[in-house]
């Protein structure tokens, strides 16, 4: 298998924009994606989408080419992948793997998701249609409601409190503000944070993410055509993806996602790394549950421990091991579809030296982790400097 | 319809933010109930606010959801 390099990213902002159709973000992220690469569309031999519901949000099918001809990609292979929050990891990792294998050169990634034109119960049928329909579902079953499920289990096995699931959402509200592209660029103190509006108990406002309209979009290549695009190609050195149950009521413990623990044993493997290596780590938290538990699956700290550690600023900017310098799900915003290879333009600008104020001292070698559903797909991307 | 029969409450919430369908029914308790045979299931419990550990017994289903309620004994049978 041959070394895959990004070498261009492009994102829009993340937020609420009613003027913006799904088409024309994902056309604006492909489009900054091929300039920051210094490539052209007519170079591109295969266009990857990750979309979770554009046709239950706006109504809108075959939109691999429907983007792909927007962009100004013509004739080559161009396809959607869905795979609930997880589509554009999963397109992702189907693209690098593809580039690796030798079937094309230059290929663009994108995932976008358009939201906010429907009202919130709406939204949260929608995504609720990544879950059991049979069986979750029709007992009324959100996402809130099956990470609020998982929280609570987490709480009752590990002694997990509230106070660590908001130091979560603070500490991602911090970065966010920092990030020129989130949604909602505000600090929130503590008392805000265990004082919101609840959801789903124990889970309130600020433990979930936000409803958001974005893409994201990333040129790669084998490592050994990079240097004729960029002077700073970022390494794919490993790539994973596994499933897992859909229903929450299938799995054995609730409180860790095999699939993450399988992807990222495959990845850290691939990539010749122990989860002790990785500087930094942009995860998926959809809800602050989901960064505590991400932490415990990828290994960075013992399972139980992600609440304490996260409470004690280990994840901070300048903790130990900072995760989500972007402002994560939670601040950034969560456009689902978006946010996989989103993860991984915020991971290779931190690897660039182009975070501006969220800029980390060590910063070479960082991970994406991008969750589908209650956890049955998971994509673990490790990046590094070339 | 089959009796499920008593289980134990595996994990709960109670949700105020609901989908669509379920705009009515707010707040409503959600619950994974692990049956005695073994076998989880989610289903709604009605009445009285169960936790985790508690034991629930089987009501009905309601257009093909389980419904539970907190067992008035709380021992194991």
């Amino acid at each position: 298998m041959r070394p895959v390099a990004v070498v261009g990213i492009g994102k829009t902002a993340f937020g609420a924009f009613p003027d913006r159709d799904l088409r024309s973000l994902a056309v604006e992220a492909g489009q900054k994606a091929l300039e920051n690469g210094h490539a052209n569309a007519s170079q591109v031999e295969a266009f990857y989408l990750g979309n979770f519901a554009g046709p239950s949000f706006v109504g809108q099918n075959h939109l691999a080419p429907y983007i792909s001809n927007g962009i100004g990609i013509r004739d080559v292979p161009a396809t959607r992948f869905e795979a609930a929050c997880a589509s554009s990891g999963s397109a992702f990792f189907h693209a690098a793997s593809a580039v690796a294998a030798g079937l094309y050169d230059i290929v663009l990634v994108a995932g976008v998701e358009k939201m906010t034109s429907q009202t919130t119960p709406k939204v949260t049928e929608i995504l609720a249609g990544a879950g059991d329909l049979c069986g979750e579902v029709r007992a009324g079953a959100t996402f809130p409601a099956l990470f609020a499920m998982i929280a609570r289990r987490h709480m009752y096995q590990y002694g997990t409190t509230r106070e660590q699931l908001a130091s979560v959402a603070v500490k991602n509200h911090q970065n966010g503000a920092k990030n020129p592209l989130a949604h909602m660029r505000k600090v929130i103190t503590m008392e805000q944070a265990l004082a919101g509006k609840p959801i789903a108990e124990p889970l309130t406002v600020y433990d979930c993410s936000l409803i958001s309209d974005g893409a994201a979009a990333v040129l790669i290549m084998p490592l050994e055509r990079a240097s004729e695009f960029t002077d700073k190609p970022v390494r794919v050195l490993g790539i994973a993806q596994a499933s897992d149950n859909v229903a929450l009521d299938e799995k054995d413990d609730i409180t860790t996602f095999r699939a993450v623990q399988m992807s990222a044993e495959k990845a850290y493997k691939m990539a010749g790394v122990k989860a002790a290596d990785i500087q930094f780590a942009e995860v998926h938290d959809c809800f602050t549950i989901a960064e505590i538990i991400a932490i415990e699956d990828l290994g960075f700290v013992p399972k139980g421990q992600g609440g304490p550690y996260s409470l004690a600023g280990g994840t901070c900017l300048n903790g130990e091991r900072p995760v989500n310098t972007s402002g994560g799900l939670k601040s950034k915003g969560h456009p689902v579809g978006a946010t996989g290879v989103g993860q991984i333009c915020d991971v290779v600008q931190q690897i660039r030296g182009e975070a501006g104020e969220r800029q980390l001292k060590r910063h070479t070698l960082g991970l994406a982790q991008n969750l589908g559903g209650s956890g049955a797909t998971s994509v673990i991307t490790i990046l590094s400097a070339e | 319809m089959t009796d499920l029969g008593s289980g134990t409450i595996y994990t709960e919430t109670v949700v105020y933010s609901p989908p669509e369908a379920y705009v009515n029914d707010v707040p409503y308790q959600l619950a994974i109930v692990e049956l005695d045979g073994g076998r989880r299931i989610t289903g709604r419990v009605a009445g009285e606010r169960a936790h985790i550990g508690d034991r629930v017994k089987f009501a009905e289903f309601r257009n093909n959801v389980p419904f539970f309620s907190k067992a008035i004994d709380q021992k194991q049978s």
